[in-house]
């Protein structure tokens, strides 16, 4: 461990007392909200442009010649503006508002998957995929024939990059998607890296980035990637809101994905033109609130500096690992060199559903399960896994009660 | 800590731990020809019931004997070893109406639901919505393996 390790300029009391739920006590416990990976809380600056919105601010966008919906329609373009700095994008056209991640990649899945890439083509994902950045790739697979290739890991839970050059070889590969930090091991991998591979071999490249982007500055123009994905309920922002970034050039040559109102340039029983990016990709009344809450987080993480967050959560994930290399029979999957606060373990003597309920009569809150990567689960012989997970408001003495708290599981269950 | 009075204590007693720990019916019966598998891909929690079946041709057929493996929670290992001990005797109709009354009883925590003295430990999960499924899996699977060669 590095003693010398500066402590992160994080006021952490401060950044705690901005949201609300983490007051709550559970059963007379602290609440210790250890699911930020699932989804994360909401600060006081979200919830707040929210309910504003709703009580001052909203109609529907980019119809009525009113000035309500005028106003309205500021606030959600708005919203792409932040997005568009948040992840470094050349311009706020590259900003594709969806539903959430899942909805970004089955974008991607449909419209450059069945659009521009061709069924003599492959894509690349890896053992370490969410089951949102699979099974898109499968449906896409059964319907055209498109090959699905596999990129193993390391047992050390790493992308096996020598592995992924050999299957990129063949020049076959449109489009490698992968994560850009593992939600089961907390792997984050070398997106610049893989770009460089990918395009080496005329393929694409797709990071998922639904916890990448929680967790670190993210500039998709430093990593040279082709698309980028993330969801709003994981930065702090509400539910029913994802981000697709892609480049200009690459959007302007998709076709769309959904038909309907907003989508199109004109409209005739005969045939319909589309309208430009992004608006091509967003039928239909988008998520309105959504996007200006979204809008609201980026704003918040951006006043406390990504750089800060990601400082605080080494802090954090240096002090969980070594707390939890204390609690006898607990063993923590994946040891990958970059890596974040997302913790998967199991714990002899204790299934992993024992574990989560044990651990929720104390007031801590994980999840337990396959963390919707069945594959990954198989890869690493077991069945199900607790998972611990940080957010920019967990605490060291958070991670500590969950040490204390497995202590306690594991005696319960002895 | 967890408190004594913790309703996890009733969940984790040694009626339910016992089963789970040392279960008198794990393994396929011998003669089992009839299998099924319970899994819960939420939480990983897998289930196989076998079950061999007497009086095939000669009115409805009964579970002579019940078997299981299981990886899963103790509270789904141990239903399911609860499960194999109360249903030999019991046709498809019975095994039917006694998975629907442990559900119930999972639900409510009302054991009284329950007419076999030896499930009512299983009450306890009432307090624990997310657990439902780890009682109910085991009794989804021994329908299933019994449905599948029913007429």
């Amino acid at each position: 461990m590095n003693v010398l390790t500066p402590r992160p300029p994080l006021d952490l009391a401060r950044v705690r007392a901005e949201f609300p739920i983490l007051s709550q006590t559970i059963r007379g416990k602290p609440f210790v909200f250890l699911d930020s990976a699932a989804s994360a809380q909401k600060p006081r600056a979200v919830i707040d442009a929210m309910v504003s919105a709703m009580e001052t601010q909203y109609a529907n966008v980019h119809r009525g010649l009113h000035w309500m919906s005028e106003r309205t329609t500021d606030a959600y373009e708005a919203a792409r503006d932040k997005v568009a700095a948040f992840l470094g994008a050349a311009s706020r056209e590259e900003i594709v508002f969806t539903a959430s991640s899942t909805a970004a990649i089955n974008l991607v899945a449909h419209s450059y998957g069945r659009g521009v890439l061709r069924p003599d083509q492959a894509v690349v994902i890896s053992e370490m995929e969410h089951h949102a950045n699979l099974v898109p790739w499968q449906m896409l697979r059964d319907e055209r024939g498109v090959e699905l290739r596999i990129c193993p890991i390391t047992d050390g839970g790493e992308l096996d990059l020598a592995a992924l050059e050999r299957l990129l070889a063949d020049g076959k590969v449109g489009l490698v998607s992968v994560t850009h930090m593992s939600n089961v091991l907390g792997t984050v991998t070398p997106g610049a890296r893989i770009a460089e591979l990918a395009h080496a071999h005329g393929a694409l490249l797709l990071l998922d980035g639904s916890q990448a982007a929680v967790h670190r500055p993210v500039d998709v123009q430093a990593l040279g990637c082709d698309f980028y994905v993330f969801t709003g309920h994981k930065l702090y922002g509400p539910t029913g809101i994802g981000v697709l970034w892609a480049r200009r050039a690459l959007l302007e040559r998709m076709p769309p994905f959904l038909g309907g109102g907003d989508m199109i340039a004109s409209v005739t029983f005969e045939r319909s033109t589309w309208a430009e990016v992004p608006h091509k990709f967003e039928a239909g009344t988008p998520p309105i609130l959504e996007a200006i809450g979204l809008g609201a987080a980026v704003d918040w993480v951006q006043s406390l500096g990504m750089d800060h967050v990601a400082a605080h959560e080494a802090a954090l994930t240096e002090h969980a690992l070594r707390r939890l290399a204390d609690v006898p029979g607990l063993r923590v999957l994946g040891a990958a060199q970059d890596r974040g606060g997302v913790f998967s373990f199991t714990l002899e003597g204790g299934h992993a559903h024992d574990v989560a309920t044990l651990l929720d009569r104390q007031g801590i809150a994980v999840r337990a399960g396959n963390h919707c990567a069945e594959p990954l689960m198989r890869r690493l012989g077991v069945d199900s896994t607790a998972r611990a997970s940080c957010g920019v408001y967990t605490t060291e003495g958070e991670l500590d009660a969950l040490a204390e708290g497995l202590e306690t599981v594991r005696r319960f269950l002895a | 800590m967890l408190d004594d009075a913790d309703a996890v204590r009733d969940l984790y007693s040694d009626a339910i731990r016992g089963h789970a720990r040392r279960p008198a019916h794990r393994g396929r019966p011998e003669g089992a020809d009839r299998q099924a598998r319970g899994s819960n891909p939420m939480c990983g929690d897998r289930v196989d019931v076998f079950v061999r079946l007497d009086g095939e041709g000669k009115g409805a057929p009964r579970v002579a004997a019940a078997g299981f493996e299981a990886r899963s929670c103790e509270v789904c290992a141990a239903s399911a070893d609860l499960m194999c001990g109360a249903v030999p005797g019991l046709g498809l109709e019975a095994v039917r109406g006694l998975a629907h009354m442990v559900g119930e009883m999972a639900r409510t925590g009302d054991a009284a639901a329950v007419p076999a003295e030896a499930l009512r430990p299983l009450s306890a999960v009432h307090e624990f919505p997310s657990r439902l499924r780890c009682v109910t899996l085991p009794w989804s699977a021994l329908v299933e393996a019994m449905e599948r060669n029913d007429g």
